[in-house]
């Protein structure tokens, strides 16, 4: 195995024109979609919010071989402007999924969007800075505010408050 | 003439009927593993053969709820799931045992957070607390040797009324 080809360069690419310079990496060999993730710049007052990461590779699947890598940043807002790109990569379905159902950052040619690992119910985005850090939503058992019966949950965690 | 003393020569015992119900089931154990977790590799190797978990008599996993005595909830439990891990505790059958396996399942572990139970006693009532994460096979057979213990006191008796889910 030799080293891959480049380490991966780092790209921003305004979230409007996001789809077409995806686009183009796929038309120029990026056939893997490594990672579709997002980050919450809350704390430091960034406009847009968040910033959205694809980080593609070129894999030469006869060989195995990493023929080099590169990452895009989309700095986005809640409101959603960027464009799906499951027909590019169909992993993109299940990532798109989860930057939704975490960060709450939608995409425009996916309204129905579902959460993929947060149940229906759940109100919020989990991993969105400002949501607040005691809060608890669970589907039975103990909710707001009220003790369980329970030996651990009394003593051990008596800083958890309900919604 | 006390019913003992008149028996006795004749080469009987007495005993509670609760007494020899549970020596007899506290060596019957079926479980049923609910592994969602890392600890789901520490509880393969008590069950396999260096650990042995046969000895005990507990070497028989029952992956149908109704044919198990002992639920070991093994690995964290998310706010997802638990509604699952209490309906497979409410569909066995009487009497039945469960033991926290590892420290998600006691306490919820340091997932203080959105989306882990906080102790799964806060959905289904614990038998036995094994802390650890994860607890060495050493601790398992402790903690199961201390359940075949309450098992022999309780006779395996329906330990209490348990409501219906919400």
């Amino acid at each position: 195995m030799s080293a891959p080809a480049t380490q991966g360069e780092r790209r921003e690419i305004p979230a409007a024109d996001a789809r077409a310079g995806l686009e183009a990496l796929k038309a120029e060999g990026f056939n893997v979609l490594v990672d579709l993730t997002c980050v919450d710049y809350l704390a430091q007052k960034r406009a847009p919010r968040f910033d959205v990461v694809y980080r593609l590779m070129k894999l030469d699947a006869a060989e195995g071989r990493d023929l080099g890598r590169v990452e895009i940043h989309c700095a986005a807002d809640a409101q959603p402007v960027l464009r799906s790109v499951r027909d590019l990569w169909p992993v993109a379905d299940w990532l798109e999924r989860e930057v939704w159902d975490m960060f709450g950052v939608g995409f425009i040619d996916r309204p129905d969007i579902k959460r993929l690992l947060m149940y229906e119910t759940f109100v919020g985005h989990p991993l969105r800075k400002d949501y607040p850090i005691a809060k608890r939503q669970p589907l039975i058992g103990p909710k707001s505010g009220e003790k369980a019966d329970s030996p651990s949950f009394n003593i051990l965690k008596p800083t958890v408050v309900g919604e | 003439m006390p019913l003992e003393e008149t028996i006795a020569p004749a080469g009987t015992m007495t005993t509670q009927i609760d007494a020899a119900l549970g020596w007899a089931r506290k060596y019957s154990i079926f479980q049923y593993p609910f592994v969602t977790a890392c600890c789901g590799m520490e509880f393969m190797s008590t069950a396999a053969s260096h650990y042995d978990l046969d000895r005990f008599g507990a070497g028989f996993p029952r992956f149908s709820p109704r044919q198990a005595d002992c639920l070991m909830v093994v690995g964290t439990i998310s706010h997802k799931i638990a509604p699952v891990l209490r309906r497979i505790y409410d569909q066995m059958a009487e009497p039945k045992w469960v033991i926290a396996f590892g420290v998600c399942t006691c306490t919820g572990g340091f997932y203080n957070n959105y989306s882990t139970v906080q102790g799964i006693d806060t959905i289904v009532p614990v038998d036995l607390y094994i802390p650890g994460c994860p607890p060495r096979p050493e601790t398992v057979i402790q903690g199961l040797v201390m359940l075949q213990e309450k098992i022999q006191k309780t006779g395996g008796r329906p330990r209490r009324v348990v409501e219906a889910a919400p």
